[in-house]
């Protein structure tokens, strides 16, 4: 049995939480999240948990450091500029191994930016969410229901690995309503955490949730330990769903809302009789190397839409290590590229291959 | 043979890194022994925050968790917020506490977070080699201070018992020194009183300890002390700044 509602990304974002049994809530106020906090405010005090009103994002982050670090779910959302502020403590979170979700639901940037749809905070999710040396998981999903699928998902995984776990979703996703529906599993069951510090109540040794190593030897095998994690991640938790891609000529790698534009495009191209297909990383960290790898071996060429200048195109083509010509269309600002300017790439890019 | 005096079970048996001198160790003593008295270990969780102090996490045996500079008092209030029955303490000096860290400080004392803050104030950045602090004292030399502390330009020292005490969630504000026996003890009586409130659920405590730093201040630890009676406390002076105890003001 499952319940189906017609929701906006960013409440169904907090309905999933709840249900995936996060019960720690602590954020501060941005657009375009606004309505992720407010679904939290309304819902937690109900259910007996902790919706917080911090005083900035640095301080939000932070509680969702000290709730994790003492064993329970706990979450954080905001958007670009305001994850700015929590990488502070993300990087903390990665270097303690703690396990935590971030939402970003992207605005444009650089600085305050705009409050439309982006996706410029690619390369801040994937490759640098704060100093130092560490990976965190990076869910993009494309639709609501993904939204929903993936909250679950993206906590366990935390979990598992003791990482922190971001949804990189975006303006359009979080402020749109699309049906979806919530599998009824009962209470959740989650994972006992025995390196918690939640008081030893004199039955262990005490537990510290530390980054700090002052000893280069130690901090380097501890990065190195968890660098091995991460290959395990890469080649198990990969994700990606493809769309016409086996005979495709040109293949486009989109993620997210512009996926969504993309998928249309291809669509358009088809009609045309041009054979173009879709691959949309699910996961951006881990990025699916693997299926890009496979569709290299037919695709004549492939084509990045983003909304931003231009970051994931990077990873397609270290993923094919530059086997075919990858070429890149994206608008940014807060613009949503239409299927009829991809189609006129998609043509453009076809004619030089 | 009667034991008259030995070790806190809460305090770790190893060796501090701290200089000679410096009363982080006294003060990590009286946190430890009232941790024992209360009989709380096996359910404290201590937050370290970033300066000297940074390391008190292998110093206390309780469960502990290392913040981000300033952000001792927001990863304090995650923690008891996720888990009420724990007794959450914070330990910071005053660049973490009162500069980086300001903002979560007074939110955190405003929300009247049922936490208790332990508040080492030495008027100096020691850990990174003797910088103004927002307490150091006017005219006070630092590393960045080479000509003293001058107020139009770096401004003045914050009281913050004095400044907490204006806001309704604190239920407990007090100053106190160790430059005596007659002191250490009434500062172990207030670290006690703010750890007893929490367990009754009174809301937020600070105890602010007026604490030397010899290396960074250039003196011997005597003549140190000696500076402490007469620089900092008439600056910093000891006492009582909010005792809202007794009420139930917050509920």
């Amino acid at each position: 049995m499952s319940e189906r509602f017609l929701m906006k990304g960013n409440e169904a974002l907090a309905e999933a939480a709840i249900r995936a049994g996060c019960k720690h809530f602590f954020g501060y106020p941005i657009t375009p999240q606004t309505e992720l906090a407010a679904y939290m405010s309304k819902r937690m005090p109900k259910i007996g948990g902790t919706y917080l009103q911090a005083e900035s994002e640095l301080a939000a982050a932070n509680m969702v450091l000290g709730a994790s670090a003492a064993g329970v779910r706990a979450m954080t959302s905001s958007s670009s500029p305001g994850i700015s502020l929590k990488t502070e403590a993300i990087s903390y979170m990665a270097g303690s191994d703690v396990p935590a979700l971030i939402i970003n639901v992207q605005r444009g940037g650089p600085g305050l930016g705009g409050i439309q749809p982006s996706q410029a905070d690619y390369w801040q999710a994937t490759k640098a969410t704060g100093h130092g040396d560490f990976q965190i998981l990076v869910f993009a999903p494309a639709t609501v229901q993904e939204m929903v699928d993936l909250v679950s998902d993206a906590f366990d995984m935390a979990d598992k690995y003791r990482m922190p776990a971001m949804i990189l979703a975006d303006g359009m996703l979080g402020q749109m309503m699309e049906p979806v529906e919530f599998k009824e599993e009962g209470e959740k069951v989650l994972p006992e955490k025995p390196w918690a510090a939640c008081g030893h109540h004199n039955q262990r040794k005490h537990n510290v949730v530390n980054s700090l190593y002052l000893t280069p030897q130690a901090l380097e095998s501890l990065v190195k330990e968890r660098f091995e994690r991460y290959e395990k991640i890469k080649a198990t938790e990969q994700r990606a769903s493809e769309y016409l891609v086996d005979d495709a000529d040109i293949v486009l790698v989109a993620f997210g809302a512009s996926a969504r534009v993309a998928h249309s495009a291809v669509d358009m191209a088809r009609e045309q009789g041009i054979k173009a297909g879709l691959i949309r990383p699910i996961t951006l960290w881990p990025f699916p190397t693997d299926c890009l790898k496979k569709a290299a071996q037919t695709a004549k060429g492939f084509l990045s839409v983003e909304m931003n200048m231009g970051q994931m195109v990077d990873d397609v083509k270290l993923a094919i290590n530059c086997s075919k010509p990858v070429d890149f269309f994206g608008r940014t600002g807060g613009v949503i590229p239409t299927p009829q300017e991809i189609l006129d790439r998609i043509i453009k890019f076809g004619g030089e291959l | 043979m009667a034991v008259v005096f030995e070790r806190p079970h809460a305090l770790a048996d190893v060796p501090m890194h701290y200089c000679p001198g410096c009363t982080h160790g006294i003060v990590h003593r009286l946190v430890a022994e009232v941790i024992d008295e209360l009989g709380v270990e096996g359910n404290a969780v201590g937050v370290a925050s970033v300066g000297c102090s940074v390391m008190s996490y292998d110093y206390f045996n309780c469960d502990m968790v290392q913040a981000p500079h300033g952000r001792a008092p927001a990863v304090a209030t995650g923690i008891k917020r996720a888990r009420p029955e724990n007794v959450v303490f914070t330990y910071q000096g005053d660049g973490d506490l009162a500069a980086i860290g300001t903002a979560e400080t007074i939110h955190s004392a405003t929300r009247g977070e049922n936490i208790t803050v332990i508040f080492i104030n030495n008027a100096i950045y020691g850990m990174t080699g003797g910088q103004m602090a927002p307490t150091t004292l006017p005219n006070m030399v630092t590393q960045t201070t080479p000509y003293g502390r001058d107020v139009n330009t770096a401004g003045y020292p914050i009281r913050v018992c004095e400044m907490l005490s204006t806001l309704d969630g604190v239920a407990l504000a007090q100053r106190v020194t160790v430059d005596s026996v007659k002191n250490v003890i009434a500062a172990k009586k207030a670290i006690k009183k703010a750890f007893q409130n929490q367990i009754e659920g009174k809301g937020f405590s600070i105890v602010e300890v007026v604490s030397t730093c010899p290396t960074n201040w250039g003196m011997s630890p005597y003549d140190a002390i000696k500076w402490l009676r007469d620089n900092m406390l008439p600056y910093y002076p000891l006492g009582v700044y909010k005792d809202e105890t007794k009420g139930d003001r917050l509920k």
